[in-house]
């Protein structure tokens, strides 16, 4: 399903008048004059008498169209829900059309994610420049696809190496990595676990009545709750897999972050100051975390979202290239999104960690505190390998608490992620100089005082002990779902901590990217994983997936925390070979969805 | 040519008085103008489209608003909506408006005023349906190119 939803960008010249449009109308005379309108334009005019006509055309030719026009008021289906599910298969621009042009209706039009909003009637001008919103979206393809394929390009060299069927993301280390995962999953849930491989290739088209369906549960159960199974179980359609929920559910989130993404840019900023307040938990580590987190907030605020932050990351990433060092990464990336602290973060976080890498390390574990966190561990694990070069096993991804336990027996702190973090901290050390504290200190002031502060704390951290702070960030940052999700926001932040370790890992070893890539990964996001596999393997581009990753991470966090990850996914899936990658992120979304939910039991 | 010139002339006073008395909008002339060689009768296929599928429509209506003790104003709103949209498509300018004082009435619940500005839509439904067919018969006959004639 997801391959068909994503038509292969095309990078060729962009010729207005080659526009494919499908205008959808139940009143058949509008349906001939917007016909001969749209041709008055030289597009490539196919007419529509019915929404669910409309949703066939479009799933038959997958790449057939560029745009779709369609009415709101149509007796068959709802244009909403029309548009609801071509922005949820095909990704592809719709604009809504009504003699009604009531507030209400424009916003909700704009809210299901449509990309304009014409009043009947619609006059010649109006359609001479439709064109531009399948311009703009190619525009903002092809820049994710050139970013993208410095990667692929690597990825094709380690390709070969291991592609298992479950453990797609991960690099042949990690493999190991990723079979434990699964067997911690499949003890939390066995069925889980088992269709996951079973049924991966499965398409299920998801006609409007089985979505209906899928959305009712999930309204049920309530978003914040969700998980696959649960929806599975309420839907109750004997063929369904688990598998195809999973998958359906990280479109569906994906669809909705990118609704909120594009709605909602405003709000996000207020989370960056707030970090200061007091962390719940009571783990000293998190002090590096908090730090971390700020700054992903940072990036949240300044507006980055889950897309085009992915965006605006990979082409930071490009440039930092495969070098290690801290520097180039700092100045390149952050600059195209508007927001100025973005930027100022990263800086921070290289010149930390070319100092110790351990403040990077801690960060990542920060993360598990929360219920959602679960994923989050898992991920943090693997990272934590590389460093102290524990064995694997230490590290099996299943419950936070066992991790820390197993891991790091030294510090155990109460809170999960706290445990983690210390134990970075300690192996951290080995690894890079101690000196780092105070170095960063210096560092972290001249760039940003706000974060200064936090960063100070999160040396102090590196120490080991310190402040909570951090972690309550991360809440700020969620403007919608504090409350309900806030354990996934600090997941998020743990991303980007991770990330900043990375860049300073990277300098000091590429083992270490290596290791925090995966542990990004593993924390939520298959998409993460995609971008490590490729990335950091070969090339030690490790510090450049951990930016991106980070990046990312921060503008998942504003959107919305759980969706974010899905999204993510679903963004970098694209770019890859689209077959290869949906199937992995099925495997990735039960996990994930697996854990999260369990963490929320 | 002189009677060619007399019809032209006629069919100008037609079409200008559809404006002047509130039938048409500016729509109409987008439809004209959208008229081309490829559809030289665009302007008239369309209007007769209109008029053949706001047909049944019109008749919906027309019993939906028969029950008028349990008339249903949700359904009889989409109704209207419906075909407001419709008019919209050819400028069926005072068609529309009346949609909207129907709707207006649908949503204060007056059964009374629904009822009664109905009627006087189909009034005009019907009215504009017979000015513009002797429009388009006095066009075919002026010849094609006058029924481009676009003066405003």
């Amino acid at each position: 399903m997801m391959e068909n939803g994503f038509s292969s960008p095309r990078n060729d010249r962009f010729n207005p008048a080659d526009l494919r449009v499908l205008v959808v109308d139940d009143d058949p005379t509008w349906l001939k004059i917007l016909e001969k309108m749209l041709k008055k334009c030289s597009y490539e005019v196919t007419t529509c008498g019915l929404a669910r006509d409309a949703l066939s055309l479009l799933r038959e030719r997958k790449d057939g169209y560029d745009i779709v026009i369609s009415d709101v008021n149509m007796p068959d289906m709802d244009g909403f829900k029309l548009l609801e599910h071509v922005g949820l298969e095909m990704d592809l621009p719709v604009i809504m059309m009504s003699v009604d042009g009531e507030t209400s209706r424009v916003m909700k039009g704009v809210q299901h994610g449509a990309c304009d909003y014409l009043l009947k009637p619609i006059r010649m001008k109006e359609l001479r420049n439709i064109w531009q919103h399948v311009y703009r979206k190619r525009i903002h393809e092809v820049r994710d696809i050139e970013n993208i394929e410095g990667f692929e390009s690597i990825q094709m060299t380690r390709s070969g190496s291991d592609q298992s069927d479950d453990g797609h993301f991960l690099t042949g280390e990690d493999l190991t990595f990723a079979r434990k995962r699964k067997d911690a999953e499949s003890k939390h849930d066995d069925k889980d676990s088992g269709d996951a491989s079973s049924t991966k290739k499965a398409r299920v088209v998801w006609s409007v009545d089985l979505h209906q369906k899928f959305v009712k549960a999930v309204n049920q159960i309530g978003f914040d709750k969700v998980g696959p199974k649960k929806i599975l179980d309420l839907m109750n359609v004997p063929w369904l897999t688990r598998e195809n929920v999973a998958s359906h559910l990280q479109k569906y989130r994906l669809y909705l972050s990118r609704l909120q993404k594009e709605n909602e840019l405003k709000s996000a900023v207020a989370g960056i100051k707030q970090t200061d307040s007091p962390s719940k938990d009571s783990a000293n580590s998190f002090g590096l975390q908090n730090s971390i987190s700020v700054h992903h907030h940072n990036d949240v605020s300044s507006g980055s979202y889950g897309f085009s932050g992915s965006n605006s990351l990979v082409q930071n990433v490009n440039p930092k290239g495969l070098e290690g060092d801290l520097k180039g990464i700092v100045t390149i990336p952050v600059t195209e999104s508007k927001r100025p602290l973005t930027v100022d973060v990263p800086n921070q976080r290289n010149v930390r960690s070319s100092r110790s890498s351990q403040i990077g390390f801690d960060c990542s574990f920060a993360p598990g505190e929360s219920e959602v966190s679960f994923t989050a561990f898992d991920s943090t694990v693997p990272s934590q390998y590389p460093w102290s070069d524990v064995p694997q096993t230490q590290f099996k991804p299943e419950h936070k608490p066992l991790q820390l336990e197993d891991g790091f027996s030294q510090l155990s702190l109460p809170a999960r992620g706290h445990h983690i973090q210390n134990d970075r901290l300690q192996s951290c050390p080995s690894i890079s100089p101690g000196s780092s504290v105070a170095d960063r200190d210096n560092n972290l002031k001249p760039l940003d005082t706000m974060y200064k502060s936090n960063y100070a704390s999160a040396i102090s951290v590196g120490t080991a002990v310190d402040s909570f702070p951090v972690q309550t960030k991360s809440h700020m940052v969620n403007h919608q779902s504090f409350e309900a999700i806030p354990p996934a926001t600090s997941s998020m932040k743990s991303h980007g901590l991770n990330l900043s370790s990375i860049s300073d890992l990277e300098s000091a070893q590429r083992n270490i990217n290596w290791g925090i890539g995966s542990s990004l990964a593993a924390l939520d996001d298959d998409l993460q994983f995609c971008w490590l596999q490729g990335d950091c393997l070969p090339m030690n581009l490790g510090l450049q997936d951990i930016n991106c990753s980070g990046y990312n991470d921060p503008g998942l966090i504003s959107e919305v925390p759980f969706h974010l990850y899905d999204t993510m996914r679903f963004d970098y899936d694209h770019h890859y070979d689209p077959t290869e990658y949906s199937v992995i992120d099925q495997d990735g979304c039960s996990a994930i969805m697996g854990d999260n939910a369990q963490g929320q039991k | 040519m002189e009677r060619n010139q007399q019809l032209r002339r006629q069919l100008a006073a037609m079409r200008q008085s559809l404006f002047d008395q509130g039938y048409l909008d500016e729509q109409f002339i987008q439809l004209e103008e959208l008229q081309d060689d490829a559809n030289p009768n665009f302007v008239e296929e369309v209007v007769t489209l209109y008029y053949r599928d706001s047909a049944r429509l019109l008749s919906s209506i027309e019993q939906a608003l028969e029950k008028s003790n349990t008339l249903d104003f949700n359904k009889l709103d989409t109704y209207m909506h419906q075909f407001k949209g419709s008019s919209s498509s050819i400028g069926a300018k005072k068609l529309k408006a009346e949609c909207t004082q129907i709707r207006e009435y649908c949503k204060a619940g007056n059964g009374d005023g629904c009822v009664k500005t109905f009627q006087q839509l189909k009034r005009d439904y019907a009215t504009l349906k017979k000015k513009l067919e002797s429009y388009f018969q006095v066009a075919r006959q002026a010849g094609p190119k006058e029924i481009a004639s676009r003066s405003k």
